[in-house]
């Protein structure tokens, strides 16, 4: 029972990395959710675009010598551009084919993307130029550093702008009318290429920032880190509901804090939880925690 | 195609005897094994519109499968000992394990949309990968293990014990392109191409579709373990860096290059692509060191692009029959 009292007394720390954790997996999700709910296809690159935008603050920060803000406010254009680029050049065109085309399509995408860092980056490890901070004591039993409260904080404002983002203005007025009926929406005057282009503006911008948030978070980058939290990405998404835009938020909650917890007993199988949690909520409510019932 | 299949392996026989066919024979075994992989794919995909991104690891299951059952026993202390049981008997157990294994996946996830069987075979490749790196006892982690026995190797001499291998290979790959094609022109191949032309009006008819794609998942998932067990019988050493998410791209590649739905285009294709994968990688040799992996990068992005190409320009493949349905949204 050792190894019990062990979990219960670290279990303020497990929750807090938890915490961590479900930001970055957040801005990823929401990205995801959103392009799913537009297009209508599993964007099997946005792990690698979470890479490529992590990789382009290194270029700006590393290789350019920027201080480290402006270098990752920079980042964010250079990935939109990359990820419009991408969907005019390849998804465009087959947009009117059986979604799971462009499931395909993306995939290749992803393997492309991914290769274009090492090409670029190397297979090596690499960190960004900033000054990390010790971890101190937050609350009783809580230690993290300055960096990861920050990737909290900004997860909150995140989902706070999304918010109102999708509920007040006119961009998410026409966002939520495409998701929900596309013929509808354009009937009532809502130009299908502006709001496709703003979906990559935001999917690509969240999934830049959810990238250099992880290489803050773990002091590495390497081609593989986004790839890597695909899975757990896909879990989130499809744990708050894969058609509801709050959903994804939720589902990162739930993901990012389970996995902590269930590292603390089988860290080597640390990924496999989120494929757990798929199946068993496959079965028991394909439609998410926050989706209704087809 | 099963004659032009046989009478190409009986020309490359002749040319090993005249002993000028060495490295043909090494690269139609490789390519053979693809083309097993390549038909399984499109049992899923081609027949049934099924994807799946776990490719590798279903592979990669066949291959451990068979190896640990056919290991002679040696006993060691906390580790599987091997089994020490015939070639065959690993070859069916391989096709099974990797069929039991689509089974699971498929059942949480074939009554509801594709999207969600994507997501999970992404996942399966993951623990599979994990499973192998990490359970030791069994897999030997990342060392993977070795000398996996080959069958009737002391009947031949080893020179030309790949030419054996390869007929072992060619003959289970006709059989299988032979019962593919059965299969396809089956009442039942019927029916699964019209739950992937149009979900909706199969079942209106009284298809089963869950059914039906669970058939064609597993079936497909047991070909890819077969071929996973000639691998490892091939190369006698296997670790978990032989089952990469790569090799699922390029068997994709194969099967869309070739033409999806088409048992010929599945082999077409993965002879094709195979051999513009091996062929570019003798090319990177040409390149001093620090330009060979720069090379090796290109190449995938290459391989992707052509992909992209292909589903946009060249969207039925070379001999392909699917014209896939449209469900417009923007």
């Amino acid at each position: 029972m050792s190894l019990w009292n062990d979990f219960l007394h670290s279990l303020p720390q497990l929750l807090a990395y938890g915490l961590v954790n479900a930001g970055v997996l957040a801005l990823g999700a929401v990205g995801l959710a959103l392009i799913y709910r537009i297009f209508n296809f599993v964007h099997f690159a946005h792990g690698d675009l979470m890479t490529l935008g992590a990789y382009w603050g290194f270029l700006f920060n590393v290789t350019l010598r920027l201080p480290w803000l402006l270098a990752f406010v920079l980042a964010l254009p250079a990935t939109i551009v990359c990820a419009l680029f991408i969907d005019r050049t390849f998804y465009r065109p087959l947009r009117r084919q059986h979604s799971v085309v462009l499931l395909i399509s993306s995939a290749g995408m992803a393997l492309v993307l991914r290769n274009l860092v090492r090409l670029f980056w190397g297979q090596s490890v690499r960190s960004y130029d900033l000054d990390f901070h010790r971890a101190a004591s937050v609350l009783p039993g809580v230690r993290l550093t300055p960096e990861e409260l920050v990737i909290v904080g900004f997860a909150l404002a995140t989902a706070l702008f999304l918010f109102v983002l999708l509920r007040y203005t006119r961009l998410g007025k026409a966002l939520r009318a495409l998701a929900d009926d596309v013929d509808l929406a354009a009937g009532c005057g809502v130009s299908l290429a502006w709001a496709t282009r703003w979906t990559w503006v935001l999917g690509a911008g969240l999934a830049a920032t959810g990238g250099i948030v992880l290489g803050v978070e773990d002091h590495l980058l390497h081609p593989l880190m986004g790839w890597n939290v695909l899975l757990s990405l896909f879990a989130a998404v499809v744990l708050g509901g894969l058609a509801h835009p709050y959903g994804a938020l939720l589902g990162a909650l739930i993901i990012g804090i389970s996995q902590e917890l269930f590292a603390f007993f089988l860290p080597q199988y640390r990924p496999a939880l989120a494929l757990v949690v798929l199946i068993v909520l496959l079965l028991w409510r394909p439609q998410g925690l926050l989706g209704q019932r087809t | 195609m099963v004659w032009k299949l046989l009478a190409v392996g009986a020309l490359l026989l002749v040319l090993n005897a005249m002993g000028r066919g060495a490295f043909a024979l090494f690269f139609s075994i490789q390519a053979g094994i693809y083309a097993l992989l390549a038909l399984g794919l499109n049992v899923q995909w081609g027949y049934t519109g099924l994807f799946n991104v776990g490719i590798s690891s279903l592979f990669a299951l066949g291959a451990y499968t068979s190896a640990l059952l056919t290991k002679n026993p040696v006993p060691s202390p906390g580790a599987w000992p091997g089994l020490g049981l015939p070639f065959v008997v690993g070859l069916v157990c391989a096709a099974l394990v990797a069929a039991l294994a689509a089974a699971l996946l498929g059942s949480a996830t074939l009554r509801l949309r594709g999207d969600y069987l994507a997501m999970v075979t992404l996942g399966a490749g993951e623990i599979v990968r994990l499973l192998l790196l990490n359970e030791s006892s069994l897999t030997h982690g990342a060392e993977g293990l070795r000398a996996i026995p080959q069958p009737l190797h002391t009947w031949f001499p080893a020179r030309d014990y790949n030419a054996f291998y390869f007929v072992v290979v060619l003959a289970l790959l006709a059989l299988t392109f032979w019962g593919m094609e059965r299969v396809l022109r089956s009442p039942w191949g019927r029916a699964l191409r019209a739950v992937r032309d149009d979900e909706e009006a199969a079942a209106s008819l009284g298809k089963n579709t869950f059914v039906l794609k669970f058939q064609a998942f597993v079936l497909g998932a047991a070909l890819m373990g077969l071929a996973g067990a000639l691998y490892a019988h091939f190369t006698t050493f296997i670790s978990p860096a032989d089952f990469v998410p790569l090799q699922t791209f390029l068997v994709w590649m194969m099967l869309i290059a070739g033409g999806s739905g088409s048992n010929r285009g599945a082999v077409v294709g993965a002879v094709l692509i195979w051999g513009l994968w091996v062929g570019t990688s003798v090319l990177g040799g040409f390149f001093p060191s620090q330009w060979a992996v720069k090379f090796s990068y290109l190449r995938i992005i290459a391989v992707g692009l052509t992909l992209q190409w292909m589903l946009l320009c060249r969207p039925k493949g070379i001999l392909g029959t699917i014209t896939s349905p449209s469900s417009a949204k923007i």
